[in-house]
């Protein structure tokens, strides 16, 4: 078996064994602590360009599900290939067991061609992560060394988002969805609550199109690379037609109403987020994956806070105080996670229905 | 915020240890109360178990050993008046107390507040119709199920459903009478049986081999939900989840599934209306999302006891206070104490259940594993894989074995098929025989239904074994295998036993030359924390496991001199439960207030011990030689207690001493001349102490020798048991024979021990500390029953009331002379027998004993505190009071769960059967008598009474007892020979034929099973096989329909005095604090 191992940019050298493809891969290490929903994590183009590191320690249980389009999306993955630059586990189900399972994860992360490894100590991982935030890191394998990479200095929304303008559903609300990344889960939110999606790529001009409420999708990276969609962003605020944003679509939201974005230390990646819903007693569990924020204090004047992050106190949402427009942090979508907070979506669609019946 | 009108409250604790119903509750409730002190509220609770941490002053202001039922409670709250009721923490007896209370109208009568749930809401979920209603207002579904008040409605729900069909008594503990069948003879049977135990039964569609999935769910009153953690059975549907091998997190569900169930499980919540926390047990097909919604506990219950220890969330702590009126967002996460409680935990190890049957106790038992509960106890392992984390779980258990492989010695299984088939507690072992035949993961699966997944890992084990027992010395096994399997969970026991393959009498160095050879190759285990976050938060957590899939330390240590370890009890079990829970959190308390670090081991999750907050470092972790010294490597304590958690520990103090590993109080040479029978007995000789005649003994021949010179009866212990109880008391040559042949087996490798059997003896107990060998605080307290009746079984009287100055001072003077001998420095306990004054001393332990919370409460003398006190040679106060000083009297009565264990013969013997124990106060014995023995449930009778009384000194017992019943108008049916007793003697009563006899008298079954007495006293005799035929008849019937048994001529004439003389309107309510 070939040697391998994961070195981080400290210095951390941990040696593993492959039960993925075998090709050495560079990219940012960061942990996630969710128990369940790998095959939709995987898939997630938030992951873009990170290597990521399991928390729980027990993966590929359930094998990965079969590969069924419904609606023209993949029903059981959140995008149509895995996003992540390599999983680093502790331990591997070589044997799995599942109805719906097709394949091994192993098997799965060959097809596409990503590393994967286990038997390392994620949780001493964790800690060094925690401890000095999110760090470079590679995968290498013997006799195949690289050089690190910092995805953050691309443009890893181009990279996640469609080249072509797509339709999905034939509903009532017609939906202009600037697409950055976005997680399948979300259009199927969308379309089963009578809605006809119009996904557009990132930096499209979607301003020229006539539609009844926008929405501002997940993303990979840092929302200080999409000038250009901040801009139309900016555009469609002087409008009035309803907004909703979830996750980079809140930070950009965030940025089109002028607030400021900062990178977090190590980010939040989990299903056990605790959000409470300003001026309420309302607490929610919320499934996320970000390392950028808003920083809430920067926001202007006719803007509010909407959700906060009880154990620190970050940005979860905003709103506009007069306007219909809102964004999340966290994933209402859910998939995988908890779906607790899939009622915004109804909010949503109630205020694109006030403001069409409105005109 | 909270809500302020609630300033004093009533707690209701569970009563004591019964099978279902353990000491899960006593963790529940001591979180409660500390939730409820810390937020000022006045604690007055109600619980005779006198053993538990939640019974003691600085847990509750205000105790009362009281049984917990609304007769008594009602007059605890005329006193006490609270403004509050908690139900949720004490089980099911808190909980069927609390519904009465309300019914009653108590509670509205005396304006009290139920804190948390509404009661409504909890009648809404044990009625199995409106539950089933409410359910299907919110599209939830249920199992088809029909419910029933009557046999013929059952039989037409029946031909309805189709069967196979699951019968399910309404309102009672952890499945009580309910069952499988698949035909209508099955059917009757079953449904008779349930309807015993409850009116109303219910007939359900059957969903044998479903995935049985558990979620804790939490609210708040601001409608706030969380699941805190959910569980996955290893076993399919159709094993309790008592019985059941159950993993945390689910191993097998998609994130679809496992959100599924947690948004259904969130609704079902909302839709009762639960404040606090409740559990949902589903059914998820294994081959499709389709589910059932199985139950609902509405009450803090052992899978949420469970569950809070396997993710750290303190569940019953956080759903006291949000019955006070908290939001979940308003309170911290107490290990991270910086982020909030309203999350959901996430895990980096898995953790895994396993049950502790003591099924080998009861004669007669059926094994089969169902849908009742049988299991007495249960462990939790943690690890960072599967294989690690069961493999240590099979050690936890304490049934002898070594981990999943490498029991061949230990176990013989020849009828694989049979035993997956038809599961008894020995399933895992079937497994790993399956394999070792062949057996394919599909074709176990086939079987048993066992996911995949899990007969996958446990193949990984297996296949590991066959790799390791190619190599045949340490030197040539690759040390990647050996890593390997210490990540896979091997000792290195087993590893010694699969590679260097000596004779078990070789096993103990062996294991140590493992031991050595790994350290030199550096491959030791490294300590983990459980931190609620998956390390996604920094958190000063003491919650610990071991594990060998990891690199680094989580914790440092501090080599100060300044530790010192208690190694606690392991998995509750007959024999050994929360008193020795209630010693090692005493024995922790006292090194913490003396300034010592206090590290605590233990894997019991049904314990305070296994309480981060009781501890400075919890290892959740094995009480094997080898991980207490893993821990003693790292944390190189100043010293370890080992006197504290039962037998266990101290089993483990010779090997320990030989290691270097400072041990506090009694030397460990010492622990072992008072463990080793001859030591023993030949000191006991040199010091001039009587003890019964006895012989270890290896031919029958010398057997009947022996036996020629003590005479009959004698007691047999015998090393080796083939089938039953491990000891017996036989009274001719047929018994022993039959026993020694059938029972046992005797030979060079397996002897016997033989002791003389004295009958009508008194048994003494004495409970004490000494340090240096001097005795410095002491309790004598004596048995109701005479010796024969374990010392776990008895009715146990302190101070004592019959006893002869004379036998109080001589028994002294031994005990004396013992300790003395023994240079005894902490806790003790020796038995003595005694017949006019002539005393023998029958066993001695150096180690803190089952009666120690008892006697330290009712003599308001913490003894464990004077004996840690003593072990560490801190200063201490002898205590001045001695028992000739109380105005008042204790009495400990055993708790027996007979009526879960089909088919066993519920009598008491030399063997212990009970599950556990409560004690109450009272001015006088029979006071104290009386409340004890209603707290362990049973009822005064009113009218009727059936007496079988058994041998002539039976009859004889209880001729007085005859006397006042039928002056209170009784109507006494008995037995033929108690008719003629009883009828020479001037007492009138009706004769009833025994089961077996078929003439025009009324059969004593007919009488039990149409309910027409309120008690059975049946006192067994051993003669003739028909005689033991028909008295196990009248007791297991008596068991079944729910009727109140006594076995024991002594108890019951004591109990009919009692309910004779006293007037329970008259019982003055006296809280602990009050009797002085």
């Amino acid at each position: 078996m070939r040697k391998v191992k994961l070195i981080l940019e400290d210095g951390t050298v941990l040696e593993g064994k492959s039960f993925g493809y075998e090709k050495s891969v560079a990219g940012e290490v960061v942990f996630y602590t969710a128990m369940t929903g790998y095959p939709e994590s995987l898939t997630d183009p938030s992951y873009t360009g990170q290597i990521l590191v399991s928390t729980y320690p027990l993966i590929g249980n359930y094998g990965v599900p079969k590969d069924l389009i419904e609606d023209g999306i993949h029903k059981h993955f959140e995008s149509n290939k895995i996003h992540i630059t390599g999983l680093i586990i502790s331990d591997y189900s070589v044997g799995f067991s599942h109805w719906n399972a097709m394949m091994s994860l192993g098997d799965w992360l060959k097809s596409q061609e990503i590393p994967g490894l286990y038997d390392i100590d994620t949780r001493l991982l964790t800690k060094i992560l925690r401890e000095k935030g999110s760090l470079l890191g590679k995968i290498e394998f013997e006799s195949e060394e690289i050089e690190f990479f910092d995805p953050n200095l691309s443009n890893l929304v181009a990279i996640a988002s469609t080249d072509q303008v797509i339709t999905y559903g034939n509903g009532a609300y017609k939906i202009v969805m600037v697409d950055c990344g976005v997680k399948n889960n979300i259009i199927r939110c969308l379309i089963k609550r009578n809605t006809t999606v119009i996904r557009v790529p990132w930096d499209y001009d979607f301003t020229t199109l006539e539609y009844d409420g926008l929405f501002l999708t997940n993303g990979p990276g840092d929302p200080a690379m999409c000038d250009i969609t901040v801009k139309h962003i900016k555009v469609a605020i002087a409008q009035e037609k309803p907004i909703m944003g979830i996750c980079l679509g809140n930070q950009l939201l965030g940025l089109a109403a002028g607030a400021e974005t900062y990178k977090l230390k190590y980010g939040h990646r989990s299903h056990n987020q605790p959000v409470l819903l300003n001026g309420t007693n309302r607490c929610f569990i919320t499934s996320q994956n970000h390392g950028f924020a808003i920083a809430t204090e920067t926001l202007p004047s006719e803007w509010e806070s909407l959700f906060v992050n009880v154990n620190d106190n970050t940005n979860e949402g905003i709103r506009h105080k007069t306007k219909p427009f809102f964004s999340t942090q966290f994933h209402p979508e859910a998939s995988s996670g908890p779906v607790d907070t899939e009622f915004l979506f109804d909010d949503f669609i109630e205020s694109v229905k006030k403001n069409k019946s409105g005109k | 915020m909270i809500n302020s009108a609630i300033k004093k409250v009533i707690v209701l604790g569970s009563g004591a240890l019964k099978i279902g119903e353990a000491g899960e509750f006593d963790y529940s409730g001591s979180q409660a109360l500390k939730a409820l002190k810390e937020e000022g509220v006045y604690t007055v609770l109600i619980n005779p178990n006198i053993a538990t941490i939640q019974t003691s002053e600085e847990i509750a202001d205000k105790i009362y050993f009281l049984p917990v039922t609304a007769t008594w409670v009602e007059k605890v709250i005329e006193k006490e008046k609270p403004d509050g009721i908690l139900l949720a923490f004490g089980g099911q007896t808190a909980l069927n107390c609390g519904v009465d209370l309300f019914r009653q109208g108590i509670l509205e009568k005396h304006n009290i507040q139920v804190v948390g749930t509404p009661v409504q809401s909890i009648i809404n979920t044990e009625d199995r119709q409106i539950f089933a209603d409410i359910l299907r207002e919110i599209d939830v579904l249920t199992p088809k199920s029909v419910a029933c008040d009557t046999i013929e409605k059952a039989r037409e729900a029946a031909k309805k459903l189709g069967f196979p069909l699951i019968i399910r008594a309404a309102y009672t503990l952890g499945g009580l009478g309910s069952g499988f069948c698949s035909n209508e003879e099955e059917l009757n049977k079953l449904a008779e049986n349930a309807f015993s135990y409850s009116p109303q039964i219910l007939v359900e569609e059957s969903i044998k081999g479903w995935k049985e999935v558990e979620y804790e769910v939490v609210r708040d009153k601001y409608d706030n939900c969380i699941t805190v953690c959910n569980m996955e059975n290893f076993d399919p549907l159709g094993i309790h989840t008592g019985e059941s091998i159950v993993v945390a997190p689910s191993q097998t569900l998609s994130n679809d599934e496992y959100h599924k169930l947690r948004t259904l499980s969130i609704k079902i919540i909302r839709k009762i209306g639960v404040v606090g926390e409740c559990n949902v047990q589903f059914a998820l097909d294994p081959n499709s999302e389709d589910y059932r919604v199985i139950e609902v506990n509405a009450r803090l219950s052992r899978s949420s006891a469970l569950a809070s220890k396997a993710t750290g969330y303190p569940l019953a702590f956080v759903a006291a206070k949000l019955g006070l009126g908290y939001g979940l967002h308003e309170l911290k996460n107490s290990v991270t104490k910086v982020t909030t409680a309203c999350f959901e935990p996430a895990l980096d190890y898995v953790v895994v259940k396993i049950p502790r049957w003591d099924l080998n106790k009861f004669e007669g038992v059926s094994k089969t594993l169902g849908s009742s509960m049988k299991s007495v106890g249960e462990i939790m392992a943690i690890g960072r894989s599967f294989e690690e984390a069961i493999q240590k779980g099979i050690r936890m258990v304490g049934g002898g074995m070594h981990g999943f492989e490498g029991n061949r010695s230990e176990m013989e299984i020849t009828d694989i098929e049979g035993e997956l088939k038809n599961p008894t507690d020995r399933r895992i072992f079937a497994i790993a025989e399956a394999f070792q035949n062949g057996y394919s993961v599909d074709k176990i699966w086939e079987i048993t239904r066992i996911d995949k997944w899990f007969l996958q890992k446990l193949s990984n084990i297996h296949d590991l074994k066959n790799r390791l027992i190619e190599f045949n010395t340490l030197a040539e096994l690759p040390v990647d295998l050996l890593l390997l399997a210490k990540k896979q969970g091997y000792s290195d026991f087993q590893i010694a036993r699969l590679v260097m393959k000596n004779p078990d009498s070789q096993i103990h160095s062996d294991l140590l030359k493992v031991r050595a050879h790994r350290k030199s190759l550096g491959i030791t285990p490294v300590i983990k924390q459980i931190d609620t976050l998956a390390g996604e938060y920094p958190a000063l957590t003491n919650y610990l496991y071991v594990t060998y899939n990891g690199t680094e330390h989580d914790v440092e240590f501090q080599h100060d001199q300044k530790s010192v370890i208690v190694l606690g009890s392991g998995a509750y079990r007959i024999g050994s439960s929360v008193e020795f829970d209630w010693c090692s959190v005493n024995a922790v308390n006292t090194i913490r207030k003396e300034g010592f670090r206090s590290i605590m081991i233990n894997y019991n999750p049904e314990t305070v011990s296994t309480d981060y907050d009781t501890c400075d470092r919890l290892y959740f972790d094995e009480l094997t030689l080898e991980r207490v010294l893993d821990i003693c490597d790292l944390e190189q304590p100043l010293g370890t207690v080992l006197s504290m958690g039962g037998q266990i520990p101290n089993n483990l103090a010779m090997r320990l001493h030989k290691q270097g590993i400072p041990i506090l109080g009694t030397t460990a040479e010492k622990i072992d001349n008072a463990e080793d029978r001859n030591k023993f007995s030949a000191m006991l000789d040199r010091l001039d102490v009587d003890q019964p005649r006895w012989s270890q003994l290896t031919t029958i021949e010398d057997i009947n020798r022996f036996v020629d010179e003590v005479g009959f009866p004698v007691l047999i212990r015998p090393s080796y048991v083939l089938s039953g109880a491990a000891m017996n008391v036989v009274s001719n040559k047929d018994q022993l024979h039959h026993f020694l042949t059938l029972a046992a087996h005797v030979s060079k490798e397996h002897p016997v021990v033989v002791s003389e059997f004295i009958e009508n003896a008194k048994e003494i107990e004495v409970d004490a500390v000494a340090k240096n060998g001097e005795i410095v605080a002491y309790a004598i307290s004596e048995h109701v029953e005479f010796a024969g009746v374990h010392s776990g079984d008895a009715t146990i009287v302190f101070p004592p009331q019959k006893l002869y100055i004379e036998t109080i001072r001589r028994i002294k003077k031994i005990s004396r002379k013992i300790a003395l001998a023994l240079e005894i420095t902490g806790p003790f306990n020796i038995q003595y027998l005694a017949k006019d004054n002539d005393i023998k001393v029958i066993e001695c332990n150096l180690r803190a004993s089952r009666s120690f919370p008892f006697v330290s409460k009712v003599l308001r003398t913490n003894l464990i505190e004077i004996a840690t006190k003593a072990m560490l040679d801190v200063p201490f106060e002898k205590p001045d009071k001695s028992l000739f000083e109380l105005d008042y009297v204790g009495v400990k009565a055993p708790q027996f769960s007979f009526h879960r264990l089909l088919n066993a013969d519920p009598v008491t013997g030399v063997d212990m059967a009970s599950t556990g124990e409560v004690a109450c106060i009272g001015e006088n014995f029979y006071e104290a008598l009386l409340k004890s023995m209603l707290s362990v449930g049973y009822r005064i009778p009113k009218k009727t009474i059936l007496i079988s009384s058994g041998p002539t000194k039976g009859k004889v017992e209880l001729l007085d007892s005859a006397r006042m019943l039928k002056e209170r108008d009784f109507t006494i049916y008995a037995t033929g020979g108690t008719h003629n007793f009883f009828k020479e003697n001037g007492i009138e009563t009706e004769q009833v034929c025994w089961p077996d006899e078929d003439n025009a008298d009324i059969n004593t079954l007919d009488l039990i099973k149409n309910r027409k007495v309120e008690m059975v006293i049946n006192i067994p005799k051993d003669h003739t096989t028909r005689e033991i035929s028909n008295g196990y008849n009248i007791r297991r019937n008596a068991i079944d329909f729910n009727i109140p048994l006594i076995t024991n001529a002594r108890v019951a004439s004591a109990f009919i005095y009692a309910i004779c003389k006293l007037d329970l309107e008259n019982i003055a309510i006296k809280a602990w604090n009050e009797y002085k």
